[in-house]
């Protein structure tokens, strides 16, 4: 596996280095070849240029279409700012500030234009505003204040541009007019006494050229005048449709502005109709007059000719021939003028004839002219007086307005001090609220400190304790182990009274002589019982000892056998006995059994028992056995296992055998014990 | 001691049997020299009597420990 590895890594290797040298190679024939490589570097640097320039090129008629991706170019680019102000130009709606400084300019320069311009810019802006949601509420509020202020900045500069304007204008025109009004006056006057009045000739050249002067003078005021009202009329148009204008405009502050400059260009209009009437009264006056003037220059001229086709060299003033006519010239004159007298007087008497009709027909275009007069003025009453309720009610308005607002105000106080009444109730609540939340807060940080506390304190307390309980459980266990030292030496003191006492009692036993039992086991048995109070087990053994022992005493092992031995015997003569066999043939055949059968002295038990050898004489032997090599209890054991009058015969000695051998299994548990306990309180060194 | 019940057992049985034997014997001599005119059938009645009284008390007590129809206190 390893050499296929090392193989496929060599493949590998040479694959690569085939291919690295290769690509070396070609690399070797492109740098021989230098034109290519070089054509190859400036092919890079140009593609990386045109698409760098293009991209800048892209992102920056984009962000002049789209003023969004502009202000995100903007936000997100350092520097782009620099570079698309410098492409484009300062961004349009991005902020008021230029447009304030525009428009305050404009508003010192009094042009109508830019004010219109910075208008728009201005309705624009707060357009702007509304989708521009970044910024603060009351950054926009302030933004729009501040263009409320500058709206009606403007609105006042043109208001009180145009006021001025059409004021100047007005009170020019009015002044023309005036002038105008004079001129006239001045031109009928002039003209009434060039008909009237008979002046020498010099003086009357004179005069006719003052009333051409005055009629010059006339027709220039009246022109100057028919200006002066025109402008005036502009001016008060321009007014008007500025007051429009800033009626459109729905700042409240420039309303009595507005209705003053309404005020002022009605008085305007009001004074230039007057001063406009007047003089129209005093043209139509002229009119008359210059009509008369006519009439009598007419007929002048008539007579004139007349007389210059009656006397054709007279010169064309009559007046001037006082010294230069004959007496024919003079009888013909009188006689035209007879005629002439005659002619008017015909003239009269028609024109009194007619002068009803004549009246009538006059009347009838007065009446027409009154009429026409009277409409229009009182068309331009109404109009005035249409316009002084339209004021009247628009000061009303305004009034009323101002109580309104007043009131609301009053309104707004009381809301306010309501709300103020009831966010400070509510604060009340509040602060109780927070304040039982902080004492809850305080109380329960309280009361895990306190517990803390107590808690540290309980388990410097209980640690403590812990260590007092230590030592003092040391010290108890050094006194206890000073009282088991001293328990166990009384123990030990113990076990050997009981030792002895036990001993005694042992000794006791031995004081068995041949058919005598021992001393009463009392007395040992007493000195046990006082040795071991406190053993239940010793006492119990000590009270298990056999009534019998105690106050009789046992036999020994010795007596017991010789007992047996004279028992065998009697045993193996009643062998046959028993509960159904005990008559005294019986008896004889059991007699003659025990005579006629022979069996061994001793012999050996089995370790098990088995139906044969419950043969009373085998059992007989067997206990032999025993007895002779110690064994009670075998032996007492075996002899139990007889049945019938055997057994009877054999009873006591069976009770004493057990006596004695319970004695001795007491005595020898006894000292068993007495010899535990003595090493158990033996002390190892 | 038991062992000894046997020897006693046996000892009233003999003093027993000898005392019905000699009082059988005895009345049956009576009987016979008074009675039956000195026929030997009272005297071998008698002695019959008296052996055959000697041998059933002889059996009841040495077999009285396995009867035990009634308490008793104590065999002589």
């Amino acid at each position: 596996m390893l050499r296929a590895c090392l193989r496929g890594a060599n493949a590998t290797a040479r694959n690569n280095f085939g291919k690295t040298r290769l690509t070396n190679l070609q690399h070797c024939r492109h740098y021989t070849a230098g034109e290519t490589s070089g054509g190859g570097a400036a092919k890079v640097v140009a593609a990386g240029l045109v698409t760098v320039g293009g991209g800048i090129g892209g992102t920056i008629l984009y962000a002049k279409w789209d003023n969004k991706f502009r202000a995100a170019v903007e936000n997100n680019v350092p520097y782009s700012d620099w570079l698309l102000g410098l492409a484009l130009g300062p961004p349009s709606p991005k902020s008021g500030l230029p447009i304030k400084k525009q428009e305050y300019k404009d508003c010192h320069e009094h042009q109508d234009t830019s004010v219109t311009a910075a208008v728009h810019p201005d309705t624009e802006s707060p357009t702007a505003t509304e989708p521009l949601k970044e910024r603060p509420v009351e950054e926009v509020a302030a933004i729009l204040a501040q263009q409320d202020q500058e709206e009606q900045d403007i609105a006042t500069c043109s208001l009180e541009e145009s006021l001025t304007s059409s004021a100047k204008a007005t009170l020019q025109a009015i002044g023309a007019q005036e002038a105008a009004l004079q001129a006239i006056t001045r031109h009928t006057l002039k003209l009434k006494e060039a008909m009237e009045a008979e002046v020498p000739p010099q003086e009357k050249s004179a005069q006719w050229k003052d009333l051409e002067a005055a009629l010059a003078d006339r027709t220039g005021a009246v022109n100057d005048a028919e200006t002066a009202l025109s402008k005036a009329n502009e001016a008060l148009d321009s007014l008007k449709s500025v007051i429009d204008k800033s009626k459109g405009l729905k700042v409240s502050a420039v309303r009595p502005l507005v209705l003053a400059a309404e005020e002022n260009l009605h008085n305007m209009v009001v004074d230039l109709d007057k001063v406009v009437t007047k003089v129209h009264s005093a043209e139509s006056e002229a009119k008359i007059v210059s009509q008369y003037s006519e009439l009598v220059n007419e007929a002048k001229q008539q007579f004139q000719r007349e007389v210059s086709s009656l006397t054709p060299e007279i010169q064309a003033n009559w007046k001037g021939l006082t010294g230069k006519l004959s007496s024919d010239d003079l009888n013909a004159l009188i006689a035209h003028a007879h005629r002439r007298i005659d002619q008017l007087n015909r003239e009269l008497a028609e024109q009194r004839v007619r002068e009803q009709i004549h009246i009538d027909a006059a009347l009838e275009q007065q009446k027409l002219e009154d009429q026409k007069a009277l409409e229009k003025a009182v068309s331009t009453a109404l109009q005035h007086i249409k316009e002084e309720a339209r004021l009247e009610q628009e000061r009303k308005l305004s009034e009323l307005r101002e109580v309104m607002e007043a009131e609301m105000r009053t309104q707004l106080r009381r809301q306010a001090a309501a709300h103020t009444d009831h966010v400070r109730d509510v604060l009340k609540v509040q602060e109780q609220e927070l304040r039982v939340d902080a004492e809850q807060v305080l109380s329960s940080k309280m009361l895990e400190q306190e517990t803390r506390y107590r808690q540290l304190s309980q388990e410097q307390l209980d640690n403590f304790t812990l260590d007092m309980n230590t030592a003092y459980a040391r010290l108890k266990g050094m006194e206890e182990a000073i009282d088991s030292h001293v328990v166990a030496e009384e123990e030990a003191r113990k076990a050997h009274q009981l030792w002895l006492s036990v001993e005694a009692l042992n000794y006791t036993l031995k004081t068995a002589n041949a058919d005598i039992p021992t001393v009463p086991l009392e007395g040992a048995a007493q000195a046990v019982r006082d040795s071991c109070h406190d053993s239940d087990f010793a006492l119990a053994l000590s009270s298990a000892l056999p009534e019998e022992s105690l106050h009789r005493g046992v036999y020994s092992e010795a007596s017991l056998r010789a007992r047996f031995n004279s028992l065998r015997s009697l045993a193996r003569r009643v062998a046959l006995i028993d509960e159904s066999h005990n008559s005294l043939y019986q008896y004889f055949l059991s007699y003659l059994q025990a005579a006629l059968l022979f069996e061994e002295k001793q012999e050996a038990p089995p370790a098990q028992l088995c139906s044969e050898d419950l043969d009373p004489f085998k059992l007989l032997s067997y206990a032999s056995y025993c007895l002779e090599h110690g064994d009670l209890e075998l032996a007492a054991k075996l002899v139990n296992q007889l049945r019938g009058e055997a057994r009877r015969v054999v009873e006591d000695w069976l009770t004493e055998a057990r006596l004695t051998l319970e004695t001795r299994q007491v005595v020898s548990l006894l000292s068993a014990y007495a010899n535990a306990v003595g090493l158990g309180t033996t002390q190892a060194p | 001691m038991s062992e000894k019940e046997l020897g006693k057992k046996w000892d009233r049985c003999l003093a027993d049997s000898a005392i019905k034997l000699g009082t059988g014997l005895g009345l049956g001599i009576v009987f016979s020299v008074l009675f039956f005119k000195r026929h030997t059938w009272p005297i071998s009645f008698g002695s019959g009597v008296g052996l055959g009284m000697a041998y059933a008390n002889c059996q009841n007590d040495l077999r009285s420990h396995y009867l035990q129809h009634r308490r008793q206190s104590v065999f002589i």
